[in-house]
């Protein structure tokens, strides 16, 4: 069912009316077989690209969309209702562009963003080591100046597209402690960078998960991405964007599991009536219903503050918790609705709730959010 | 060359569609409105040709406000301008009425191509090129699948049943197409952002020059006399396979003129 949206522009409902053209067309009939035989969908990217859905919250001076957080979250919600796989792709590479369009100097601006957000290259994110997940000062991936620029040596890992991108955003140590890691605009295909094998995972199987190893990668030195230890603070100002895109994929998946059981349930009779008219289950989906508005709420809530320049750092962990907490349990209850067909693969919601599960994960594991929200209550 | 894209809005060809008791008019208000969805096919040759012999594209629609959101959407393709004929005074209008609408407008705006989807999805009479073409005294060259500019030369495939006649005819004309002619391009962010800034010219009945008895529905040569609903799906026929399965298959086939 088509989400009655509130939106700032009458720009901003021609995006969506395209989105959803863009998402019913394109992406729903080739989700279920990409999903099932891990095959990455490049022409879906180079097509949402072509439509500029990959540079939407970027200024315009840049060659972005010049859409406010409010505008590109609904995008990403469209998208994720048909693909969640492709929608988390779309946010990943979306931070990915974060150092570049708000730490690169003007040149490096030039040079690389309007390919990223003109749609021409997918850009992926590089934060993660296999020892240093949600603690990113941790990490230990190196690199050493060099004349002409830095070498680079170590592994890097779950990184969404691995092998799949155009160019990596990384963060590596140029010394020691917290003030040592930079952050670096990697282009595929250098010598010495190689993907391991992607990860064998519970959902979102078309978009590969891979490590990196860096064995001696020379990269010259303008592709250094703000100052020398600037890195963290880099990595940490795009946190927050991130957590809302994926509490806006999140609530795209609640949705479509909430519209298919709804479907379902006005059209399976047992007893005879419609299963929907039965209230134990009439109630099982008013309240996933609740669900799914209520991670709609917060995360256009947190989008609003930023946009507005208002502190909304509490507010995109609150959205990342109550969406992905959300997403979890209306999949799980769309099984649930649907009873022996649910946790068939021959209906989309058994991959919904596999899917469901890594939002709690990624981007800041729900336990992290809880101790910012909580910092924020202590502060 | 200056290209004329005859645009209709009509209800989502996938939502619920009713007629209203009161008038046996479609019931507009209660679906979305899109594109009709061979008009995008005529959209989309449009562009090709304008791109091609550096002309430029118009979208005509006739239609209530609603409509403006179908001019927005060709103009976000890539359309360079549009008019929008609205006019309370029109609603209900048949066939015959529209086209002496849209043909006072034609006639006013000048044009070397007129290009039209063969049919709408919502009352599907297929007749919109031809009353036009006769209206303006130039050529129709219908159902096209392929459609060339050479000068003032046009060349078209039109589609038939056993393939594709060769037809031509001279510009000025007026063609309809085909699905099979192209693949419509979506609109692209930009082209939404441009659109806000192409011109949209508004024209009323008094600026066509037609009287208002002449037009809408207590005017309109045709009536729908009755409706019924569409009769609930009839069971299928099973054909049991007593060795003559293949015999029996092709019979009901052929009575039902498939074969």
């Amino acid at each position: 069912m088509t989400v009655d949206r509130m939106l700032p522009s009458r720009e901003a409902a021609d995006l969506l009316d395209l989105t959803r053209q863009l998402a019913e067309r394109e992406l729903a009939p080739r989700v279920a077989e990409a999903e099932a035989v891990e095959t990455f969908p490049a022409e879906v990217f180079k097509i949402i690209g072509a439509a500029g859905l990959l540079g939407l919250p970027y200024p315009e001076s840049l060659g972005g969309g010049g859409q406010p957080y409010e505008v590109y979250l609904q995008v990403l919600e469209e998208l994720a209702m048909r693909w969640a796989a492709v929608a988390v792709t779309v946010s990943v590479h979306s931070l990915s562009c974060f150092p570049l369009a708000t730490f690169g100097t003007p040149e490096q601006q030039e040079r690389w963003l309007p390919d990223l957000l003109g749609g021409g290259t997918l850009g992926a994110y590089s934060l993660s080591e296999p020892q240093a997940g949600s603690d990113a000062a941790a990490l230990a991936c190196q690199a050493e100046r060099d004349a002409g620029g830095y070498v680079i040596t170590g592994t890097k890992a779950w990184i969404t597209g691995g092998g799949n991108a155009d160019s990596y955003t990384l963060f590596a140590r140029t010394a020691p402690g917290s003030q040592g890691v930079s952050c670096f605009l990697v282009p595929a295909g250098l010598p010495g960078l190689t993907f391991g094998q992607p990860e064998r995972k519970m959902g979102l199987r078309a978009v590969p998960t891979t490590s990196a190893h860096y064995d001696g990668v020379r990269l010259p030195a303008d592709r250094l991405i703000g100052a020398e230890g600037q890195g963290l603070r880099i990595a940490f100002s795009a946190l927050d964007s991130g957590r809302l895109g994926i509490a806006a994929v999140a609530t795209g998946l609640a949705q479509a599991a909430l519209d298919y059981a709804v479907g379902y349930a006005k059209e399976r009779r047992t007893f005879g009536q419609r299963i929907i008219d039965h209230e134990g289950l009439a109630f099982l989906l008013a309240d996933m219903a609740a669900a799914a508005h209520a991670a709609r709420a917060t995360y256009l809530d947190a989008a609003r503050r930023r946009d507005a320049g208002r502190p909304y750092s509490e507010q995109a962990s609150v959205a990342k918790l109550v969406a992905t907490d959300a997403a979890m349990k209306v999949t799980t209850d769309a099984v649930q609705v649907l009873g022996g067909y649910g946790y068939s693969q021959e209906f989309p919601v058994e991959r919904y709730l596999r899917e469901a599960k890594i939002m709690q994960i990624f981007e800041g594991t729900n336990q992290i959010q809880r101790l910012v929200i909580s910092r924020h209550l202590a502060s | 060359m200056n290209i004329v894209v005859c645009v209709k809005q009509v209800p989502d060809t996938w939502a619920e569609r009713t007629l209203r008791p009161e008038d046996s008019r479609l019931d507009r208000a209660s679906v979305d409105g899109v594109i009709n969805e061979l008009d995008e096919y005529a959209i989309e040759e449009g562009l090709r040709l304008a791109e091609a012999h550096e002309g430029e594209v118009t979208i005509l629609t006739m239609g209530p406000d609603k409509a403006s959101e179908s001019i927005r959407k060709a103009l976000s393709m890539g359309a360079d301008k549009a008019v929008h004929v609205i006019d309370d005074g029109l609603a209900g209008s048949d066939a015959l009425q529209t086209s002496a609408v849209l043909a006072q407008v034609l006639g006013r705006i000048g044009f070397d191509l007129v290009i039209l989807g063969a049919e709408s999805t919502d009352a599907r009479m297929g007749v919109m090129a031809a009353m036009l073409a006769e209206r303006l005294g130039v050529p129709q060259v219908s159902l096209a699948s392929k459609v060339e500019v050479d000068g003032t030369a046009l060349r078209i495939h039109r589609q038939r049943d056993y393939g594709y006649d060769k037809v031509e005819a001279s510009l000025p004309a007026v063609i309809s197409v085909v699905e099979k002619i192209n693949e419509p391009r979506y609109p692209s962010f930009k082209g939404i952002m441009a659109a806000k800034k192409k011109p949209v010219e508004t024209v009323t009945l008094a600026d066509t020059g037609l009287d208002a008895g002449q037009v809408g529905l207590a005017a309109a040569a045709t009536e729908v006399v009755s409706f019924a609903n569409r009769p609930p799906r009839q069971a299928g026929t099973v054909v049991k396979d007593e060795g003559d399965g293949g015999t029996k298959a092709a019979e009901f086939l052929a009575g039902q003129k498939f074969i």
